[in-house]
């Protein structure tokens, strides 16, 4: 009686102890704007994405039961959190992926570190995701609005646009890009005039476009994105402001917005990204396998790339790992390790403050007689190479870089 | 004056008076189908958006342009709200508006999703026709021929309207059949069908309102609910059933959202609701309207 008991109490411990041996069971959430004004630069393409990584990683081949979802935060912080916490309580998700709209971002990397979820962030763009506020969970992936500005700000600047009047998205995101930028272009000699907080998803910019004229000065920065960038330009063109020689800086623009805009009014454009379909082999076999399943035909963007790029890493790593720990903060340790290198953003590494590191480029819409063949769209001006596209750690205001 | 210059001021008026322009023409629509047809139409927002799209595949599918588009879609969508009509909100008539407000808003749920479904959320490039291309600079500002357009044609439509409801033999059988269908019938008049006509009526202007959107903001399945709530806000304030009051409030909004522009740009989003709440408070009929 006493040796059953024993080896009762002996084999429900054995059982309790084999549930936290890693498995081969991964679950990944894909959160993402799925119908509003960021729905084009990641969203369902977003999605597509995930699924294309997780096909490539070969691990469903090995024996390891991966599976994706999705939901639409729909640009609201509050939903994003709701659906986080219950992925991670309820439906055992071990990582987000996605996640456009810094508001958004910001709030859910909180929930991924109290859950101890992986956090892998492609779409938002505020730099505090790896400044102040990082965490052990979240690793920023394609791009910042640090990237953004010191790509940009910095060649504009140094262009002789010396005089900025910031268009800006009221939530963290405009405010992120706008601050980043506005320091570039201090430090670079120029001064900012003056600045408009616009709610976001506004469709009509007239009135601040006429304030950013009357303030003469020579650059009008837009720190938006989506839908209000492609309006912004459109109807600054219109109004004939770039006709009257002040320049437009559309500080986080994607092929899905020249696309909307089309080459006539979106040429000579400049900003800077770290992903395009057309730059080399491997990014256009990328780009041509995703068109081919996307319903709408088109081609990936940054956001996109960087979705699937981070959800093969992170497969990638579950693999060298040997299972799935359910344990989101040693399994982002061991990625900021392990040195990567994809076909999409080339070779990187991913820093103690969870900044994935890779080159960046600035590109240039071309114009409509430049372009040969669909979706032909952007000149290359200049890489900027990895250790200088993005905020140095000696700067840094994460916590977890230790001084 | 105030922190900005008088330059300044009528720069932003005039942007005002457009954007006022598309409040006015919409909640014509609106103001037109709930009066005479006690039906709060929801789906108000997705028929522009279909207006516009309307624009973006005759110019690009059959090649006409922007002045075939301003007849064509406005009949076009508006034939499909007739159709809309008979199907399925006759079968609502003499109930609670409250149904009416349901099943349009059903309605336009299920159109949006379509569109976004099929086109995305970006949008689709329309340019702005030759003829009104280009600007001229009015010493205050530089205004585009396509934004003054659309002030003076939005203004035309809207008295046109008034005229033909308020002043006209016609406007006069439309306004007699809402009070008493039966006596009206009794004479003779085709009551169902006006009932019909004036519906698709409503929605051609809504219509008509898209296409005049279409070259400057993006054609986008999003754009009707954008838009919508501020547009229902209008009729509110002016009152519900009062044409007259939704063309004034309609442009004297646009005009007050311009100048929060300027003054507290964070508030352009909310100002026409705080508005709103005021004139509920002290006059629930709307500025212009009637009590039930």
């Amino acid at each position: 009686m006493k040796t059953m008991r024993l080896s009762a109490v002996i084999a429900s411990l054995l059982l309790t102890t084999a549930a936290f041996a890693d498995d081969k069971i991964v679950k990944i959430g894909e959160l993402d704007d799925q119908s509003g004004l960021y729905a084009d630069q990641g969203g369902p393409g977003s999605v597509l994405s995930v699924n294309m990584a997780v096909e490539d990683s070969g691990l469903r081949d090995k024996g390891w039961t991966i599976e994706v979802i999705s939901a639409d935060h729909q640009n609201k912080p509050d939903i994003a959190v709701g659906v986080a916490r219950q992925w991670f309580d309820v439906d055992k998700v071990d990582a987000i992926v996605g996640v456009q709209n810094s508001g958004v971002a910001l709030a859910v990397a909180g929930v991924a570190k109290e859950k101890n979820g992986v956090l892998l962030v492609s779409g938002a763009a505020s730099s505090d995701l790896t400044g102040k506020a990082c965490t052990p969970n979240t690793i920023h992936w394609a791009y910042d609005t640090y990237a953004l500005a010191n790509g940009t700000g910095k060649a504009i600047v140094k262009q002789g646009g010396d005089s900025w009047f910031f268009l800006t998205a009221d939530y963290a995101f405009g405010h992120a890009l706008q601050r980043d930028t506005s320091a570039v272009v201090e430090a670079n000699g120029g001064k900012v005039v003056g600045s408009a907080n616009i709610p976001l998803n506004t469709p009509d910019f007239s009135s601040f476009l006429l304030q950013a004229q009357s303030s003469q000065a020579k650059v009008i920065g837009l720190a938006n994105s989506g839908g209000d960038t492609t309006n912004s330009i459109k109807q600054a063109h219109e109004f004939g402001i770039t006709a009257g020689g002040q320049r437009l800086a559309a500080l986080l623009t994607f092929i899905s917005n020249v696309h909307a805009l089309g080459l006539e009014v979106a040429q000579g454009l400049t900003f800077t990204e770290t992903f395009y379909w057309d730059l080399n082999d491997g990014t256009r076999a990328f780009a041509k396998r995703f068109s081919e399943r996307m319903k709408s035909h088109a081609m990936p963007t940054m956001v996109q790339a960087g979705d699937y790029s981070s959800t093969l890493d992170y497969l990638k790593t579950l693999e060298v790992m040997g299972g799935n720990p359910h344990d989101g903060a040693k399994v982002v340790a061991r990625m900021k390790e392990l040195p990567t290198d994809d076909p999409l953003f080339g070779k990187g590494m991913i820093r103690i403050d969870g900044r994935k590191i890779h080159p960046a480029y600035l590109f240039e819409v071309k114009k409509p007689s430049e372009s040969k063949y669909p979706w032909d769209y952007y000149k290359l001006l200049a890489t900027i190479p990895a250790d200088e596209a993005f905020r140095p750690l000696s700067q840094s205001e994460c916590p977890l870089v230790k001084k | 004056m105030l922190g900005i210059s008088s330059q300044q001021l009528f720069q932003q008026l005039l942007v005002g008076l457009i954007n006022g322009s598309f409040y006015a023409l919409l909640s014509l629509g609106l103001a037109v189908i709930f009066g005479m047809l006690n039906i709060v139409n929801f789906a108000h927002g997705a028929l522009y958006m279909v207006g516009a799209f309307c624009a973006y595949f005759l110019l690009n599918e059959l090649g006409l342009n922007y002045w075939f588009a301003l007849i064509l879609s406005p009949l076009i969508v508006g034939a499909f709200g007739a159709l809309l009509e008979q199907l399925l909100l006759k079968r609502l008539a003499g109930l609670d508006p409250l149904y009416s407000l349901l099943l349009t808003f059903g309605l336009a749920l299920v159109i949006e999703g379509l569109f976004q479904n099929f086109f995305g959320s970006s949008g689709l490039p329309y340019a702005i026709p030759k003829e009104l291309g280009g600007g001229r600079n009015l010493g205050f500002m530089f205004l585009p021929n396509y934004r003054a357009w659309v002030i003076v044609f939005s203004a035309v439509i809207c008295f046109s309207t008034w005229f033909l409801i308020e002043k006209t033999r016609l406007g006069a059988y439309l306004r007699a059949a809402t009070e008493n269908p039966t006596l009206v019938r009794a004479f003779g008049v085709n009551v169902p069908r006006m009932i019909t006509l004036t519906y698709a009526f409503g929605i051609g202007l809504a219509a008509l309102a898209g296409v005049l959107a279409a070259p400057i903001y993006q054609v986008r399945p999003g754009m009707g609910a954008d838009i919508i709530s501020v547009v229902f806000a209008v009729v509110v304030i002016g009152g519900m059933g009062s044409i007259l009051g939704s063309i004034v409030t309609g442009f004297a909004l646009g005009v007050i959202e311009g100048l929060t522009k300027v003054f507290y740009p964070e508030a352009s989003n909310t100002v026409v609701f705080v508005i709103m709440a005021i004139v509920l408070l002290i006059r629930p009929a709307g500025l212009f309207g009637r009590t039930a």
